[in-house]
C-alpha cells in the first residue's frame, strides 16, 4: 500500500513538472487531487484496512496529499508568473504614438503677460484703476501737461473721433492708460478734498496710436501704469519701488539702469532698462548688443498733474511708471512681429 | 542729431575719454545715443563676455595703411581713355596710382601740377567700403592691374572710407593736410547719433552737446568766437569790418511779436561763392547735411554748431526790389507778418505753395521773400552770382513753424528746431556765426553793426531750491552749496543763501518753467547733473492708501478662468473695424468714428464683439476644431460727446467636437448643445442660479429654430444658438454649423450670485431611470420641472440621458429617459423609492399626459 503511494506521487510529481498552463494546472488537479484521484480512493479505502495497517497508510496519504499541494502551488505560481511575463511582453505599446489630445482653452498671451505684471504689484499694494478707451483730449493730453500744439505730441500720433464743436477738445481713442491717473486722482480726492488720501494703483488697458500696422508698430497695444501718490515719496522710491518690481518681473538678479528722459507728465523722467535676461547683459540680437533692454518709462509725476488731479504739489509728489506687455512678451520670447498679437492665429495663441 | 566728435571736440577736451564713455555719459543724462556711427577712429574690440553698449557701424581707420599724400602729376593712362595715372607722394615714397574720378579728370594729361592736391592715400591691403557695390560692402584692396597697369593703391572717395555716401569723385583734401599723416590722425572721426526729447531742444547743436558734456564732466566749456568778422580763426588775419552800417541800409517792423520775438540781420559785402573749405564739408555730411556752397553751408554750420537757423538773402535782390516800387532811398525795410488766406509764395524748392494765415512771412516792402522759418522763397535765394549777402536770424512762435511745417509737409532742420523753441538770445548769435563763417569761407566783408529788433523777452525764470525740496522730492541729501554747484555747471546763474539757491535760467534755454513747474525743472537738471545712478533705491515709508478693489475686474478675470477650463480659447481684437465688416452679422446705422483713420476698413469702433470674433474664426476656419471667446468693450456713439463702452463677451464654437487621433477618426461638429453646456457650467461657476433658456427671435443673425434667450432671474443676459444659415454664407467657414454666444457682461455681473453648496450625503444615493412618453410641444424643462417637484427635496439629480422617437412611440410624440438620483440622511428602502417614484410618474401622467415607457 505505502508503494503504491509512492508511486502515486512520483507519477504526479513527475506530470507536474511538464505542464505550463492554468487549465492543465486545474485538469491535474482533478486528475491527482480530485474526488476520483487515486489518493482519493486510497482515502476512501482506508476505513477496508486493518487496525494495525491504517495509521501508517492514512499518515502516508496524508504526506503525499501535502506534498502535492505544495507541488501544485508552486508550480502554480510558476505558471502564474510565465502567463503574465508572457501577457506583459505581448501587450507592450508602441510608445513613440502621439498622445490623444484635449481641446485646451488658453488665455491670450496680452492676458497672461498683463496678470503676471498685474499679480507683483497687487503684492506690492498696488489695486488695479480701470478707465475708459474714447476719451477727450483734455484728459488724455491737457491735464496731463501735454498743451494744445506742444511737441511733445509728436510722440503720440493720435486717433481722433469725428464730433462737431468741440473746440480744442477733441474726442480721441487714447495713447495711454494715462487719463486714468486723473480719473483716479480725482476720484480719490473726492473723498476727502481738504486731505485727499494716497495713491497706489495700477493702470492696465488698450491704447491706440495713429500708426501703420507693420512687423514693428501696430495701432492698439496694451499698457500698464503704476501711480503712486502721497507725501514723502521721492525719486530714490520710485528707483527702489522698479528695482524691487523688476526683479519680480524680471528674475532676482536683474539690474536696472535708469536714464534721463522726457515725459510731458513726469519730471523728473526717465527710461528704465533692465539688464538683458535673453543673453544676461553679455550683448545678443535681442538687446542688439547693448546688454540692455529698455522696458519702460517712469518719472515723479508732474506738479501740473497733481494740481489737475487735485493734489497740492507743495504737500504731495509721487511717481509713474508705464510698460508695455507685448513688448515684454516680443522680448521674451524673440517675437520679431508685433501683428500676431491681434492676428489671433491658433497655432500662434496655442504656443502660450 | 549726428554730432561730429571732431566737431564736438572744438568745445571740450575729451581727452581720456572714449566715443563709448562719451555716448554712455549723454545717454544716462537723456541724451539717448541711438547709433555710434565710425569713420576713421579706432573702434572699440570686445572680448567674448565683454558688453557692447551701443548700436555701432563704420570703420576705423588703418594708420599705417591710409595717410594724407600730395598728387604731383596727372598723367594719361597708356590703354583707358577715361582712366589717369597720379603721380603721388606718400610721405615716404613716390607712388603710381590709377583712378577714373571725375573730379581729378580735367586734370589728365596735366603733367606737373603747379599746386599738389591733397588726398587720401589708401596702401594694398587697406579694409575699405567698395565704392562701387550697392551699400556698405568691405573689401580689402588688393594688386591687380588694370588694363595693362599695376594697382595696388588707390586715392578714396568719402563712400570708401565710410564717410558719407558721396562716390562722385575722390576727397579732395584742404591744402595744409600734412603729407604722410595717418589719415585717422588728420581727420578720424566717429559720429553720435543722438535723440533730442522735446525738453531738450536746446541741445540740437554741438555747443550744446558740448555744454551738456562739460556738466557731466566737470571740465571746462569753450566757446565759440563770435567776433563778427574781425579775426578768422584759420589763418588770424584780420578781415576788416568794412563800408556803412547795415543799420543805414535795412530797417525792421514786427508786426507780431508773440509770432516774431525778435528779428537781426547782417550785412556781409563782396562774397566769392565756392565750396566750403573740405573739412567742414566732410563735418556737414557727417551731421547729415549736403554741404551747397560756402554761403549756404555757414548757415547750416553755425546752425548745427549753436543751434539758431540762419536765412540768407541775396541782398542785391532785396535793393533791385526797392527800386522796383520806386523807393529812391533804397532802404531796405524787413516786415514780418502773417499771411493772408490764399497768398502765394513760390519757395525756393520752385514749389508755388498757397498760405493761410497760420503762415508768419518774411516780406519787404514789395511783397514776401520768405516763408519764416521754414523755407525761403526763390526770387531772394542765393545763387552763384550772389555777390552781398543780408543774414537773418529771427525768433519765432515755435507752434507757428510747427503747424506751417506740418502744413506744408516741410519738416527740416530749421523748422525741427523753431518748432521745438529756440531761446530769442540766440538769434544775435547766430547772426554773428554766420557772418564770421562766411567771412573766413568767402573772403567778403562785414558790414558794421546789426539791426536788432527784440520785442518780446522770454521771462527766463529765477527759481528758489531749497535743501528741502531736494530731500523731498529727490530723496538725497545735498548743501544749497552743492546744488548751486551742480547747477552753475549748466550755467544757471546761482546764488546761496544759508539752505537755498536762487538760480536763473541761462539764456539759451526755454524749459524752465516757473513756480512749482520751475522748482520740478530745476530739480531734474539737479539729478541728471548728480547722477540718476547715484541717487540710491529706497522704499516708500509713506502710508498705505485704503484698500479698495475692482470687483468688475475681479469678475471679468473670473469669467476668463472658467471659460479656458472650459477649454475655449480666449482672442484678442482690434477695436477698429469697418460697418460693412460687422454688417455681414448685424448691421448698425451709427458708430464712433474715427476722423483719419488708416485705412477704411478700420474706421469705426466696433458695435459688435462678436462680429470681431468670427472674423477671428473665419482667419482660422481651416482649423479642424475651433472654439474662442472674446471679452471686451464695444463703443457705442453718443452724438457728440463720448460714447458708452459697454463690456461684451462672445463665444463662437466650430468644428469637431473631440480631436481626432490616430485611433479616433471620426467626430461629431459641435451643435447648439455643446454651446449650452459650456454656458451652463460658466454660469454655474459665476454662482448664478434661476438661469432659465427660452427660443428667442431676438437675434436675426441666429437660425430661428436653434436660438435661445438666456435670463437670470428673469432679467435677459444673452443670446445663443446657430448661426443663420444665410449669414454663414456670407464668411468662409467649412461645412459645419457655426455656434455662436453673446453676452452683456455689466448685465450678468449684476445678476444677483447665489452662494450655497449643497451638503453631500454619507448615505449611499438610489439610482433609477424613468422614461416618459410625452407629446412634442412638451418641452424637457416641463418635465424636468414636474419630477424635481414632485420629488421634492429627496430627488437630488434629475439627468435627462436620451431623447427618442420612432414609430412605436407614435407620431407627434417623443420618449425622455431620465437618470434620477434618490438621496435621504437615511438609507432609503426599496419600498420607499419606489414610493417617489410612482408618485412622479401619476404626476407626469396628470400635468403632461405622460405615459411610462416600459
Ligand atoms: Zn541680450
Amino acid at each position: 500500500m505505502l508503494d503504491q503511494l509512492n508511486e502515486i506521487e512520483k507519477a504526479a510529481l513527475e506530470s507536474l513538472q511538464s505542464i505550463t498552463d492554468s487549465a492543465a494546472l486545474e485538469a491535474w488537479r482533478v486528475s491527482h487531487l480530485g474526488r476520483s484521484s487515486p489518493l482519493m480512493s486510497v482515502f476512501a479505502g482506508l476505513g477496508k484496512l486493518s487496525k494495525e495497517e491504517r495509521p501508517a497508510v492514512g499518515s502516508g496519504a496524508n504526506r503525499v496529499k501535502v506534498a502535492l499541494e505544495a507541488a501544485l502551488e508552486e508550480r502554480s505560481k510558476i505558471v502564474k508568473e510565465a502567463a503574465l511575463a508572457k501577457s506583459l511582453e505581448e501587450e507592450s505599446l508602441d510608445v513613440t504614438l502621439p498622445g490623444r489630445g484635449v481641446h485646451v482653452g488658453r488665455l491670450h498671451p496680452s492676458t497672461q503677460q498683463l496678470r503676471k505684471v498685474m499679480g507683483i504689484l497687487a503684492d506690492m499694494g498696488f489695486q488695479i484703476y480701470t478707465s475708459r478707451e474714447v476719451e477727450t483730449d483734455e484728459y488724455n493730453f491737457q491735464l496731463l501737461n501735454f498743451p494744445p500744439n506742444h511737441p511733445a505730441r509728436d510722440m503720440q500720433d493720435t486717433f481722433f473721433v469725428e464730433a462737431d464743436g468741440r473746440g480744442d477738445n477733441p474726442i480721441l481713442l487714447r495713447t495711454h492708460t494715462s487719463p486714468g491717473q486723473i480719473h483716479a486722482m480725482r476720484e480719490y480726492a473726492a473723498t476727502n478734498p481738504d486731505n485727499p488720501p494716497p495713491i497706489r494703483i495700477a493702470l492696465p488697458g488698450m491704447c491706440f496710436r495713429y500708426e501703420q500696422i507693420t512687423a514693428r508698430s501696430e495701432i492698439q497695444f496694451n499698457q500698464v501704469e503704476g501711480l503712486v501718490v502721497g507725501e514723502n515719496i521721492t525719486f530714490a522710491d520710485l528707483k527702489g519701488t522698479l528695482a524691487d518690481f523688476a526683479r519680480r518681473m524680471f528674475g532676482q538678479h536683474a539690474r536696472v539702469r535708469f536714464r534721463a528722459s522726457y515725459f510731458p507728465f513726469t519730471e523728473p523722467s526717465a527710461e528704465v532698462d533692465v539688464e538683458c535676461f535673453v543673453c544676461g547683459g553679455k550683448g545678443c540680437g535681442v538687446c542688439k548688443n547693448s546688454g540692455w533692454l529698455e522696458i519702460l518709462g517712469c518719472g515723479m509725476v508732474h506738479p501740473v498733474v497733481l494740481q489737475n488731479g487735485g493734489y497740492d504739489p507743495a504737500r504731495y509728489s509721487g511717481f509713474a511708471w508705464g510698460m508695455g506687455p507685448e513688448r515684454q512678451l516680443m522680448l521674451r520670447y524673440k517675437i520679431d512681429d508685433i501683428r500676431y498679437f491681434w492676428g489671433n492665429d491658433l497655432r500662434f495663441l496655442e504656443q502660450f | 542729431m549726428k554730432i561730429p566728435i571732431s566737431w564736438l571736440k572744438d568745445y571740450i577736451d575729451l581727452d581720456g575719454l572714449s566715443v563709448e564713455d562719451i555716448a554712455r555719459k549723454l545717454t544716462l543724462a537723456g541724451l539717448e545715443v541711438d547709433e555710434i556711427k565710425y569713420a576713421g577712429l579706432p573702434m572699440p574690440t570686445y572680448k567674448g563676455g565683454e558688453k557692447h553698449e551701443f548700436k555701432t557701424s563704420g570703420i576705423a581707420w588703418d594708420k599705417e595703411k591710409l595717410v594724407v599724400a600730395e598728387i604731383r602729376e596727372v598723367k594719361e593712362h597708356p590703354n583707358a581713355d577715361r582712366l589717369t595715372l597720379l603721380d603721388l607722394f606718400d610721405g615716404k615714397e613716390n607712388q603710381t596710382v590709377l583712378t577714373g574720378a571725375p573730379n581729378i579728370f580735367h586734370l589728365k594729361g596735366t603733367g606737373k601740377l603747379a599746386k599738389s592736391i591733397k588726398v587720401a592715400y589708401a596702401k594694398e591691403g587697406t579694409m575699405l567700403y567698395d565704392g562701387h557695390a550697392e551699400g556698405l560692402q568691405l573689401m580689402t584692396l588688393k594688386r591687380t592691374k588694370i588694363r595693362g597697369v599695376e594697382s595696388y593703391s588707390m586715392v578714396c572717395s568719402e563712400k570708401e572710407l565710410g564717410i558719407s555716401e558721396e562716390h562722385e569723385g575722390i576727397i579732395l583734401l584742404d591744402d595744409d593736410a600734412p603729407v604722410g599723416m595717418p589719415l585717422a590722425e588728420y581727420m578720424g572721426d566717429a559720429v553720435l547719433d543722438i535723440s533730442i526729447v522735446p525738453n531738450m531742444a536746446r541741445n540740437a547743436n554741438v555747443v550744446g552737446i558740448a555744454r551738456e558734456l562739460a556738466a557731466l564732466t566737470g571740465r571746462e566749456l569753450k566757446r565759440p568766437t563770435m567776433d563778427n568778422g574781425r579775426r578768422t580763426k584759420k589763418s588770424g588775419q584780420s578781415s576788416a569790418v568794412n563800408g556803412q552800417s547795415v543799420t543805414e541800409l535795412v530797417e525792421i517792423e514786427i508786426t507780431n511779436p508773440e509770432l516774431n520775438p525778435r528779428f537781426v540781420a547782417g550785412l556781409i559785402r563782396d562774397i566769392e561763392i565756392k565750396p566750403s573749405p573740405y573739412y567742414i564739408q566732410r563735418r556737414l555730411r557727417l551731421a547729415g547735411i549736403r554741404p551747397i556752397s560756402n554761403i549756404v553751408d555757414a548757415t547750416n554750420y553755425a546752425m548745427l554748431d549753436i543751434g539758431q537757423p540762419l536765412h540768407a538773402f541775396d541782398y542785391d535782390v532785396l535793393v533791385s526790389r526797392v527800386g522796383q516800387i520806386g523807393n529812391l532811398s533804397h532802404k531796405i525795410k524787413i516786415i514780418t507778418r502773417a499771411a493772408k488766406d490764399g497768398e502765394k509764395l513760390t519757395t525756393l524748392d520752385g514749389k508755388e505753395r498757397e498760405l493761410t494765415s497760420a503762415n508768419v512771412l518774411v516780406c519787404d516792402e514789395k511783397g514776401s521773400l520768405a516763408m519764416a522759418g521754414v523755407m525761403g522763397g526763390a526770387e531772394s535765394e542765393v545763387t552763384d552770382k550772389t555777390r552781398n549777402i543780408l543774414l537773418e536770424g529771427a525768433a519765432w512762435n515755435f507752434i507757428n513753424i510747427r503747424k506751417t511745417a506740418k502744413q506744408h509737409n516741410l519738416p527740416s532742420e530749421a523748422s525741427f528746431r523753431f518748432s521745438r523753441g529756440v531761446h530769442p538770445a540766440m538769434a544775435e548769435q547766430g547772426v554773428k556765426r554766420g557772418l564770421e563763417l562766411m567771412a573766413e569761407w568767402s573772403g567778403g566783408q562785414i558790414a558794421p553793426d546789426l539791426v536788432d529788433v527784440y520785442l518780446l523777452k522770454p521771462k527766463d525764470p529765477t527759481i528758489t531750491v531749497t535743501t528741502k525740496d531736494v530731500k523731498r522730492l529727490l530723496g538725497i541729501d545735498l548743501t544749497a552749496k552743492q546744488i548751486a554747484e551742480l547747477l552753475t555747471r549748466l550755467e544757471f546763474k546761482c546764488t546761496v543763501d544759508k539752505n537755498s539757491v536762487k538760480a536763473k535760467t541761462p539764456p539759451h534755454r526755454l524749459d524752465i518753467g516757473e513756480g512749482a513747474i520751475g522748482l520740478a525743472d530745476v530739480l531734474e537738471e539737479v539729478a541728471r547733473v548728480y547722477g540718476y545712478d547715484r541717487i540710491p533705491e529706497t522704499r516708500m515709508s509713506d502710508s498705505l492708501p485704503p484698500q479698495v478693489g475692482n470687483p468688475r475686474h475681479e469678475w471679468e478675470e473670473h469669467a476668463r478662468d472658467i471659460l479656458t477650463s472650459l477649454g475655449v480659447q480666449e482672442v484678442v481684437s482690434y477695436r477698429m473695424t469697418s460697418p460693412e465688416r460687422e454688417s455681414r452679422l448685424v448691421a448698425h446705422d451709427e458708430y464712433v468714428t474715427l476722423a483719419n483713420p488708416i485705412a477704411p476698413e478700420r474706421r469705426v469702433m466696433r458695435r459688435s464683439l462678436l462680429a470681431s470674433l468670427l472674423e477671428n474664426v473665419e482667419k482660422n476656419a481651416r482649423a479642424e476644431s475651433i472654439s474662442m471667446f472674446e471679452i471686451g468693450s464695444v463703443f457705442e456713439p453718443n452724438k457728440n460727446d463720448l460714447p458708452n463702452e459697454p463690456r461684451k463677451f462672445a463665444i463662437a464654437m466650430t468644428g469637431l467636437r473631440t480631436q481626432t487621433a490616430w485611433d479616433v477618426k471620426d467626430s461629431a461638429s459641435f451643435d447648439f448643445y455643446d454651446m449650452k453646456g459650456r454656458l451652463e457650467l460658466l454660469l454655474s461657476g459665476l454662482r448664478l442660479a434661476s438661469v432659465s433658456y427660452t427660443p428667442t427671435d431676438s437675434a436675426p443673425f441666429l437660425h430661428p429654430g436653434k436660438a435661445a434667450q438666456v435670463s437670470v432671474n428673469g432679467q435677459t443676459v444673452g443670446v445663443f444658438g446657430e448661426l443663420h444659415p444665410l449669414v454663414k454664407e456670407k464668411y468662409d467657414f467649412e461645412d459645419s454649423p457655426v455656434i455662436v454666444a453673446e453676452f452683456d457682461l455689466d448685465a450678468l455681473r449684476n445678476a444677483t450670485p447665489t452662494y450655497g453648496i449643497a451638503p453631500v450625503s454619507e448615505f449611499p444615493p438610489v439610482l433609477e431611470d424613468i422614461a416618459v412618453i410625452v407629446d412634442e410641444s412638451v418641452t424637457a424643462e416641463r418635465v424636468e420641472g414636474l419630477i424635481k417637484q414632485t420629488g421634492g427635496k429627496i430627488v437630488t439629480r434629475v439627468r435627462l440621458f436620451d431623447v427618442y422617437r420612432d414609430e412605436k412611440i407614435g407620431a407627434g410624440k417623443k420618449s425622455l429617459a431620465y437618470n434620477l438620483t434618490y438621496q435621504s440622511e437615511k438609507t432609503l428602502t426599496d419600498a420607499e423609492a419606489a414610493a417617489i417614484r410612482t408618485k412622479i410618474v401619476k404626476r407626469l401622467e396628470h400635468e403632461v399626459g405622460a405615459k411610462l415607457r416600459s
